[in-house]
């Protein structure tokens, strides 16, 4: 009973306490740089697609709002085409987890509203930024094995140059 | 049975296997990577430590190597014993020390079994902070992509390719931690079986190439059970498809056919269906051009075709059994042809009907397997059906077997039972007129031409048998030989003799029946093999029909108003002239084929089939096995089954009193699935009643549902078509398979095993999941058997055995100074139909070139002949050793598409270099 | 009494509806204060005509009829509703010389029985509807009203006790020197509380339950219909605060400020005490609120009935 009338007393309070809302769209709220809003595709510091088409995003993703197809070039992987539904998507931000070289990542911008569904379904070309994101040093081909132009066999992070084959030394 | 104790549990199994086995079958989860079935043990890669304890009262115990220490009654062993739980850890966590950050760009990804065995051991951060150790990589040719810094040392690769496969290209260099899986040089890996490195290497090392340029993972494929169509053999295979486009085929293990391997005509031949060549509408010739029209106005035109006389049908080898028979009831017996020639007709139906009358047994590739005595009569086996060739080439260990029995030594410890073998021979013995790649596992090999080796095989029954005729003029050196093959022959227990139609010879085949027969009077177990050509060639040999030189007479006297073809290439039959003719007097032609063939601008009508990843159909393999195989891919209208479309054209028949015009059998029209035309098959030709059972059919259920045929994690739903249209469509739906074309319904490791999608297990995403499939390992699958066999062992018994009539022993071959004999030189790459429209192989098929003996008179690089039909040919010449005087190999199928075999030719040297034909 | 004017009946129902549609607005309003929060704002000053455009809005909806409804009772129901809500409001009397019938002799048991009579509009409702979740609100609404009813009645036994009559101007009249909340303050918190059930506001909804079932008696209804309902909701409480204002807190008696503003003064206050309740408390589960009802206020109710009696009877014998 007293509990009751005590709650009642402090929700009473809250009449007098500053509003945690704000005036959308007059004002715009502050969005912390890892708000998850419009999903983007970044570039590794070298300005190449970061993206290795990998499928794991569009595994993670509990919509299934994500679709890519997997092409290669010198080495590298791309995704030929990119899609993502955000007429589907839930902004859960599970792609950008998933994602193992910081490609996927979601902005503090939700103003995307369209009349038509279809506008929503962005294409590579609208996924990808030309900047590094939210991590600017990361460039996953310099710690893979794989290699690309300009970087050789051996030459990532943490490795030897490549066996010779033909010498018995130990 | 032997009974053990795993962790507290009492497992019984069997008694000739070792522990990993043991405990994977007990289904325990247990890493590994060194063992796997088909290729023994050999404790390479440490992985599989488990602790043993001597006795009941031991608590210490010790570590051993499952995969080396056989099961034994009593024993008592612990997977999660905390010192073998640390030790394993550590051995993950040293393979890993070098393995590249490479997972996200690695095709392996997601079906690796490194992968799985990392998360296995529960390995999950990496502790080494030095560097690793990279490998230059190599180019191994159109199939496989190499990436050797992902090598953990299994040796897997070699003991497949060198010990299994019997390669000689790739080899383990470097020495201690260094070493190097590869060739000494770049280079194309000349094995038949490379492809099959893809599935056993247990991480990226290997990877397919072809299937890497249209890359998916797994989990986001479609898979289908299906059935190889590029030989008589039948391979199981797995379709496996995204986004409507088949993007790789995989090997389905079918402990009778194929289990673990399949060749690489099988695995990278299905291009073909994405190939640019595929037909995708009807098409009408208008104004001398094919021209798209609508399905209804297709059937509308051939609705009025039907004015201009009789219908004839043409069926096809290599169409589905369905196909053929929807044919023969539109068109009726009396009018149906098999679509081969007198020649290749004679030889299939004349081995179908010797392998239906044998006595003894007719053997699958795994019974082949355990042959311990072989005769391979006039056939290249290892070109016109490879599988069967490496079934061939384990029969040749069986002597090892027996020595690893007398020392001791279980048959599974792969190194020290290969050690034996090496100084036991194989009784393999080949006979054939040019070199073959199972040479190198013969005990002994002979050269001769197609009727010489005929005689040589009526001369070892005559040997075996004193009551079969004698071959008159016999040489004493081929009667010696005939001789020592009988004797090795009539000592083994379960001979197996192998011939084929590769040199359209009815009498080899006669010859290699005989011998076998022969045998049957003592060893029940005396095999036949007959190696068929195409998928369906034993399905159209007991379905029967006429020859197409029999069509040809009818259509020179204008007694065929349309000619309807079923998936069959003319031109590989009939020789230009002969194609020139038909094409006068044959006022329409209906082309009913998946793929533009070379008839195909000049057929009036071309109606769009799917090929087999489409549709629902069967096949009869060459050891008289009905398989179905399902669709991956739900093809876009208006393409359908190849029997829809005789369907279709039977429905658009004009109501007419005359009965040639009515379809032969009035039910074709009211078919609803492919249930109704199997139930149909089966009255109207009885020997067919049982191949409604190859599957479950349509209506089947498990558990009250459908069959799921995608992954449960199939990603992309609700975004792949949203670029066409943003709205959700039904997932499609096929009305002849018990498939659900989606993520949703029924899958478990003893669902049938016609039915089986794909391999996956919890914790096993690669192929070895299979393990969680079989009964036991190596052993038949959990859901039974897959397909049905329409010939049985031991068909009559001896006292009742039908005598043969005299067989046409042909005279001996005597080589013409001014001619020489045509052989078809039928290539792996390159004489099949299909896979030669599939880009991979195309780049793997060696240039055609004419092959003479080395020390005939031919010393020109190029060389031309005359060949009826098609004119003068001029070929490269390649000089192959002992091969017979008087003969030339001819590449089949390569130079001329139509090329009946033997045949006379003359030869002139050319200087023309770089001049084609 | 004999001179009704015909003005008050005419204007009464409007102002009374009017009120309710604003009151919509009000409680928004304040559950956003009470939240943190704005509420609407944006719709004319402070958001004041947001009432209006959801009313224009609820207007143009279809007027739609589910096809397995009972057609002729799902659309009784809502008018049952709305109309013995408004009904009530003629028994009040909001100032000495205005009100409809402010003087009716039994103008208690009058709204009691136009109160009870609002217990069908909800069954009915849920009935009609023909859907599991409309029946399921409808049942727990008829057992929640019908035994609030019970207490409602005995709490107010109090009061006319004491007051003498029925006639809620004499009951108005006798609190000239002391309001009955402070001699009822028993009386007063059963009345409060069995006024929250009868008008099935929070913490009391448990028949609209949203959470287990949908939308309760009206999951079914849309479109004007579905308005008639929210705004009988609304008048109610007003109904029930004005009853308050009139039994425990003096009606429109009170110093310097004419009547009639000091009428609306209290009834607003309890308004806004009821919106806060909603602002502040959980809903209980059912059985807890049966309990609360049979278990602790029917005896406190009884309660005060015997106390009250024993006091008068003493003073009277004193």
């Amino acid at each position: 009973m007293l509990n009751t009338v005590r709650t009642l007393f402090l929700t009473f309070l809250h009449a007098f306490q500053r509003r945690a809302t704000v005036q959308y769209p007059e004002e715009h709220p502050y969005l912390p740089p890892r708000y998850r809003g419009r999903i983007i595709l970044s570039r590794d510091p070298d300005g190449m697609e970061r993206c290795v088409a990998c499928n794991l995003c569009a595994v993670a993703c509990p919509v299934d709002c994500i679709s890519l197809q997997k092409t290669e070039e010198n080495g590298r992987w791309y995704p030929e085409f990119f899609r993502i539904n955000f007429s589907r998507c839930i902004f859960c931000g599970f792609c950008e987890e998933a994602c193992p070289t910081y490609a996927i990542q979601l902005t503090p911008d939700f103003e995307m509203s369209e009349y038509a569904r279809p506008n929503l379904v962005y294409e590579k070309e609208d996924l990808l930024i030309s900047g590094t994101g939210k991590y600017p040093d990361y460039s996953f081909y310099h710690v893979a094995g794989v290699t690309i132009p300009g970087k050789d066999r051996g030459e990532a992070k943490r490795e030897r140059p490549p066996v010779d084959l033909h010498t018995l030394l130990p | 049975m032997v009974t053990f104790q795993l962790d507290g549990l009492q497992c019984s199994t069997r008694a000739d296997i070792n522990l990993l086995q043991a405990c994977l079958e007990a289904g325990a989860n247990l890493p590994y990577f060194c063992w796997h079935p088909e290729l023994g043990s050999v404790g390479a890669c440490r992985q599989c430590a488990i602790k043993q304890f001597s006795g009941p009262d031991d608590k210490t115990g010790r570590i051993v190597m499952a995969c080396m220490t056989p099961v034994t009654e009593g024993t008592r062993v612990s997977i999660d014993d905390a010192e073998a739980k640390e030790f394993r850890e550590g051995v993950i966590e040293w393979m890993m020390v070098n393995h590249p950050h490479d997972c996200p760009v690695c095709p392996e990804g997601g079906e690796c079994h490194l992968q799985d065995m990392t998360v296995m051991t529960g390995h999950n951060t990496r502790r080494y902070r030095f560097t690793k150790r990279t490998h230059r990589n190599q180019d191994l040719g159109p199939f496989l992509n190499h990436e050797m810094n992902r090598c953990i040392a299994c040796y897997r690769c070699v003991r497949f390719y060198k010990d299994y496969a019997g390669g000689e290209d790739l080899a383990v260099l470097g020495a201690h931690d260094n070493v190097y899986f590869g060739r000494s040089e770049d280079g194309t890996l000349e094995n038949a079986f490379s492809g099959n490195l893809a599935e056993i290497c247990p991480t990226g090392v290997f990877t397919d190439k072809p299937f890497s340029e249209t890359y998916t993972r797994k989990w986001d494929m479609r898979g289908a059970p299906s059935v190889c169509v590029h030989c008589g053999v039948g391979c199981n295979t797995f379709v496996n498809a995204r986004d409507e486009k088949v993007r790789r085929l995989l090997n389905r293990y079918n402990d009778e056919v194929n289990r673990y391997a399949l060749c690489d005509r099988g695995r990278f031949g299905h291009g073909f269906v994405n190939a640019p060549s595929r037909l995708h509408t009807p098409l009408c010739l208008s104004e001398e051009q094919p021209t798209p029209v609508p399905t209804q106005s297709a059937m509308a035109q051939f609705a009025r075709m039907v004015a201009s006389g009789p219908i004839v049908g043409i069926a096809s080898s290599r169409a589905s059994l369905e196909a053929c028979f929807s044919l023969q009831c539109l068109v009726g017996r009396e009018q149906f042809s098999t679509g081969q020639t007198q020649q290749e007709q004679t030889c299939a139906e004349l081995a179908y009907t010797l392998l239906r009358d044998h006595p003894g047994s007719i053997p699958t590739l795994h019974d082949m397997e355990s042959a311990d005595a072989v005769l391979v009569l006039g056939e290249d086996v290892s070109a016109t059906a490879p599988r069967l060739a490496l079934a061939l080439r384990q029969a040749g260990r069986q002597n090892s077997f027996l020595a690893a029995d007398a020392a001791k030594v279980p048959r599974w410890m792969d190194a020290a039972v290969r050690t034996i073998g090496s100084e036991t021979l194989s009784s393999l013995f080949i006979v054939t007129p040019a070199p073959t790649d199972l040479d190198k596992s013969a005990e002994e090999t002979f050269r001769a031409v197609p009727d010489n080796a005929a005689r040589l095989g009526f001369a070892i029954a005559h040997q075996l048998d004193p009551t079969a005729p004698a071959v008159p003029d016999l040489t004493p050196f081929e009667a010696e030989q005939a001789n020592r093959i009988a004797t090795a022959l009539g000592a083994a227990k379960k001979p197996l003799i192998v011939s084929g139609m590769q040199y359209g010879s009815p009498a080899l085949i006669q010859a290699a029946a005989r011998i076998a027969r022969s045998l049957a009077q003592n060893t029940p177990d005396a095999g036949l093999s007959l190696v068929m050509p195409d998928c369906n060639s034993m399905g159209m040999a007991m379905m029967g029909g006429l020859p197409l030189e029999t069509v040809m007479m009818r259509a020179r006297a204008g007694a065929i108003g349309t000619l309807i073809i079923v998936e069959n290439d003319l031109t590989r039959h009939l020789d230009p002239p002969e194609i020139v003719e038909l094409l006068e007097a044959v006022p329409n032609i209906v082309l009913i084929d998946h793929t533009a063939t070379a008839l195909w601008q000049n057929a009036n009508l071309v109606l769009p089939a799917a090929a087999f990843t489409e549709y629902a159909g069967t096949l009869i393999s060459q050891e008289g096995r009905a398989q179905r195989f399902f669709p991956a891919v739900f093809p876009l209208s208006p393409i359908q089954a190849s029997w829809r479309w005789v369907q279709e054209l039977a429905r658009a028949l004009p109501p007419s009193a005359e009965p040639q015009l009515a379809p032969h059998r009035t039910d074709i029209t009211a078919w609803q699935n492919l249930d109704d035309v199997l139930a149909a098959l089966g009255t109207e030709i009885p020997i067919f009643a049982g191949i409604i059972k190859a599957a479950p059919d349509a209506a089947y259920r498990l558990n009250g549902q459908k069959l799921r045929s995608q992954t449960y994690r199939a990603s992309g739903r609700t975004v792949i078509r949203s670029y066409i249209s943003v709205r959700d469509q039904p997932p499609p739906t096929n009305p002849d398979t018990p498939f659900s074309s989606s993520m949703e319904g029924a899958y478990q490791p003893d669902m049938p095993a016609a039915l089986v999608p794909s391999f996956h297990a919890p914790a096993w995403n690669s192929v070895q999941a299979l393990n969680r499939f079989q009964q036991e390992i190596g052993g038949p699958l959990r859901g039974g058997e897959a397909g049905i066999r329409l010939l049985a062992n031991h068909a009559l018994k001896n006292g009742q055995t039908e005598q043969l009539p005299a067989p046409d022993i042909p005279p001996p071959f005597t080589p013409q100074s001014d001619t020489v004999l045509l052989l078809p030189d039928v290539r792996l790459f390159g004489s099949e139909e299909l896979s030669m429209l599939s880009p991979p192989v195309v780049a793997r098929a060696p240039p055609a070139n004419l092959r003479l003996p080395a020390h005939g008179t031919a010393t020109a690089s190029h060389i031309t002949f005359h060949l009826e039909g098609y004119g003068p040919q001029t070929l490269p010449v390649q000089l192959v050793a002992d091969l017979p005087d008087g003969i030339a190999l001819c590449p089949a199928h390569m130079v001329a598409p139509a090329f009946s075999f033997p045949r006379l030719a003359r030869l002139t040297a050319t200087r023309a270099e770089g001049d084609g034909s | 009494m004999s001179q009704i004017p015909f003005l008050a009946i005419v204007l009464t129902p409007l102002v009374i509806l009017a009120l309710a549609t604003l009151l919509t607005w009000v409680e928004r309003r304040l559950l956003g204060l009470w939240q943190d929060r704005h509420g609407p704002n944006r719709v004319g000053p402070g958001g004041l005509f947001q009432a209006v455009a959801d009313g224009i809005k609820i207007l143009f909806k279809q007027d739609w009829i589910p096809p397995f409804a009972d057609k002729a009772i799902f659309v009784l129901a809502p008018t049952i509703g709305m109309m013995t809500v408004l009904l009530s409001f003629g028994a009040i009397p909001f100032t000495a010389w205005s009100g409809i019938v402010g003087t009716l002799n039994v103008g208690l048991l009058f709204i009691l029985g136009m109160m009870g009579l609002g217990v069908y509009a909800v069954v009915l409702a849920g009935w009609a509807s023909n859907s599991k979740y409309a029946l399921l609100g409808g049942m727990r609404a008829a057992a929640q009203m019908i035994s609030y009813e019970v207490f409602m009645g005995l709490s107010l036994l109090g009061v006319v006790m004491i007051a003498g009559s029925f006639n809620l101007h004499d009951i108005v009249m006798a609190q000239t020197h002391c309001w009955f909340i402070l001699p009822q303050c028993l009386g007063f918190l059963v009345f409060l509380l069995a006024g929250i059930a009868e008008t099935h506001r929070l913490p009391f909804d448990l028949p609209e339950g949203e959470n287990e079932l949908g939308a309760g008696f009206h999951t079914e209804y849309s479109g004007m219909k579905f308005g008639m309902f929210f705004i009988a909701e609304y008048a109610g409480i007003i109904l029930i605060s004005s009853l308050v204002t009139t039994l425990y807190l003096g009606g429109w008696q009170g110093p310097l400020l004419p009547a009639a503003l000091w009428f609306l003064l209290k009834t607003t206050s309890v308004v806004i005490f009821f919106i806060l309740l909603r602002a502040a408390l959980p809903r209980p589960r059912y059985d807890q609120l049966m309990a609360l009802g049979w278990k602790i206020l029917l005896p406190l109710s009884l309660l005060n009935v015997t106390a009250t009696g024993t006091v008068l009877m003493l003073r009277a014998a004193g």
